[in-house]
């Protein structure tokens, strides 16, 4: 069982994942975010590896990342940021970001090295199903990665059962075309949400993007596993207070 | 897909040789699949060609000259042709390309046309056949370029464009291009993206080749014409995204006894921190849905790049290119923002020809061949001056 089988098979309703960037407010708040995040009932954290071109965020997380740019973050930092942590943080932790990096990183080096600091998922919203298939699929297998695919309201039957068929962790169901943080209205995607419910996939399914407070969490989880947060949390602690208070009074307005 | 089509084509998935691919976030997807999957069918349409052929003659005033520059010819020792885009409709080759878009688009259905431009230039032709098909147009250029191409803004506007600034990273062409991109995210039923050169994702790479391969197929026709021959033994032509170049190369690449030239924006100097000599500074990456040669950091950050011509101010190059470059079919050499402008004025004074900075790059190389006497040389002359005077003037005075 991997690490996200093993929450789903605990925890199948409700689950809250939050998105935060790494070295964002401050390049080594990522250890201190991780640990809040987790104390204050987050099942699972996406770690967002800042990109200077994310073709797919919207300005809150592109501000984020930049910043995180400038604070000094890379990829191998990160890496060292966040080795001894495996025993630390029990709740599945997902690496997000783009392409790009990773492939100058070196893609065989990143999944070595996230697996060792304890990685169990990765998110390249760029990396396409028949590159994936090519070339990463076994990269990714050897080194107990799953990679999360998305899924959109444009999104094919088909091809919705196709990423099912290879996917492993869980489906990231966008709630709709767009990027992150544009507000979204949870009700209008109903039907897409029901198609999605009624097509049984073995795969759990949260749904991201737009999702911000109690009200649209609450909603997506009618349809879902669970919900991603991202911007709302990213704007929550950007203001520079304690992340550890800020991110408890965040969480309690979800929960 | 010809056997021969070695470089001119690529394979299904899009990919020229390593290079290419549709790396799009799945929110595209269904977009670009949808292109893919009829592009082929709507271009190659009797009805399509008719209409698009039409425009190019009538319209963009096609096909352009193919100038014997004698006084040009005389100082380098040889026998230069310029092929005169310079002499299109909106002042340079980028109408080619929206022309036969809008004519997809229209297709397609689409009633929202987005654009990333630079320069302007792309914008402006962009803008223009908008006008031209009553489709609402929305053109994202970078809030630094807005400022220093006011003349191409104040056009587009005219035109009835809507220009928005890209506030986000450096704010020049890279950013206008991921704000389209993310523009298109957003709007995915109604809006077609009509890019501006031959980069972004398969198929529009392939597509904007085939637009403005009209290039090299008058060139073939005018040379049997005028020297009786169809193949010239150079072809020249700067590269940003590399949508001139492709166009002039399109139907010489697998003629390997011509020498293709492509001709990158050197900057202050290669190794000057200050340039966009992609092929030279840069390492494989993906930037824009594409797998290319990338200007980034060791750190895979894109960077940004530096050119007095904004339209070669870009830090990626189309995945033709790429392979071009990576199977050494054509030769990449470079001109730094002196050069260009040197040239330019020689071009200027030699035959009375003011030509665009981009276009002056692929001028600023002649006298780094060495050419026989005998040697058929021609420079795709891709864009007018006009929106350059600023430049220029700044140098008469100086
Ligand atoms: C006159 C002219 N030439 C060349 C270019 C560079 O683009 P490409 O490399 O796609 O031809 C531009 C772009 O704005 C241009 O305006």
């Amino acid at each position: 069982m991997n690490s996200f089988q093993k929450l789903f098979s605990e925890k199948n309703k409700n689950i809250l994942s939050i998105y935060f960037t790494a070295g964002f407010p401050e390049l080594n708040d990522t250890n201190v975010i991780l640990r809040t995040l987790e104390k204050h009932g987050t099942d699972m954290i996406e770690i967002g590896m800042p990109y200077s071109d994310p073709l797919a965020d919207g300005p809150v997380i592109q501000n984020s990342g930049m910043k995180a740019l400038q604070n000094g973050m890379t990829i191998k930092l990160l890496f060292d940021q966040l080795k001894g942590n495996k025993e630390k943080i029990n709740v599945p932790l997902i690496l997000m970001g783009y392409l790009n990096p990773v492939l100058q990183y070196g893609f065989e080096k990143f999944c070595a090295d996230a697996k060792a600091v304890g990685i169990s998922g990765i998110i390249l919203p760029d990396l396409p199903i028949t590159e994936f298939e090519n070339e990463y699929k076994n990269i990714l297998a050897q080194n107990g990665l799953n990679f999360i695919f998305l899924i959109t309201p444009e999104t094919s039957d088909e091809r919705i059962k196709k990423i099912d068929e290879i996917s492993e962790g869980f489906i990231y169901a966008v709630s709709s075309s767009s990027v992150t943080g544009r507000d979204q209205d949870m009700s209008a995607q109903k039907s897409y949400f029901e198609r999605i419910k009624n097509m049984r996939l073995k795969n759990n399914v949260l749904i991201g993007f737009g999702i911000k407070d109690r009200e649209t969490f609450t909603e997506a989880c009618k349809y879902a596993s669970g919900a991603i947060i991202g911007t709302a949390y990213i704007k929550a602690i950007e203001k520079g207070g304690d992340i550890d208070i800020e991110t408890q009074t965040f969480l309690n307005s979800i929960l | 897909m010809s056997s021969q089509a070695k470089y001119s084509q690529p394979d299904e998935n899009g990919y020229y040789g390593r290079f290419g691919g549709a790396y799009v976030p799945e929110m595209l997807y269904s977009n670009v699949e949808n292109l893919k999957e009829n592009y082929l069918k709507i271009i190659n349409d009797e009805s399509f060609q008719k209409e698009f052929n039409t425009l190019l003659k009538d319209y963009a005033g096609r096909p352009t000259p193919l100038y014997y520059a004698g006084r040009l010819s005389e100082k380098y020792g040889t026998e230069i042709f310029l092929k005169r885009e310079d002499l299109c409709h909106t002042g340079a080759h980028k109408v080619n390309n929206t022309i036969g878009q809008i004519l997809l688009a229209e297709r397609l259905g689409k009633k929202r046309i987005i654009a990333e431009t630079g320069a302007g230039q792309h914008g402006v032709a962009t803008a223009t056949v908008c006008a031209l098909k009553n489709l609402e147009c929305i053109v994202y250029m970078g809030e630094k370029d807005i400022a220093r191409q006011a003349p191409n803004v104040a056009r587009m506007k005219m035109l009835g464009a809507k220009v928005v600034p890209a506030v986000s990273g450096s704010k020049t062409l890279k950013d206008a291009t991921n704000e389209a991109i993310r523009d298109w995210i957003n709007n995915p039923n109604d809006t077609y993206y009509l890019i501006g050169s031959v980069v972004g994702p398969h198929p529009y790479p392939d597509m904007v080749a085939r637009f403005q391969s009209v290039i090299s197929d008058e060139i073939r026709k005018q040379l049997k014409e005028k020297k009786g021959t169809e193949l010239p033994g150079y072809v020249i032509a700067c590269v940003g995204g590399g949508s001139n170049a492709a166009g002039a190369f399109y139907h010489f690449m697998e003629d390997e006894s011509v020498q293709l030239i492509a001709v990158e924006a050197a900057g202050l100097g290669v190794e000057s921190g200050m340039s966009a000599a992609t092929t030279q500074l840069g390492t494989v990456g993906v930037l824009h849905g594409s797998k290319s040669y990338v200007m980034q950091t060791e750190d895979g950050q894109v960077v940004e790049p530096h050119s007095i011509s904004a339209g070669l101010d870009y830090p990626g190059i189309g995945p033709m290119h790429a392979n071009l470059f990576a199977t050494k079919r054509a030769k990449f050499m470079n001109a730094t923002d002196d050069e260009a402008v040197a040239a330019a004025f020689e071009l200027t004074k030699l035959e009375g020809i003011i030509p665009a900075l981009e276009s002056a790059h692929a001028l600023a190389v002649l006298g780094k061949i060495k050419f026989k006497k005998d040697d058929i040389v021609v420079v795709n002359l891709s864009g007018r001056g006009d929106k350059d005077m600023d430049t220029y003037i700044k140098k008469l005075q100086s």
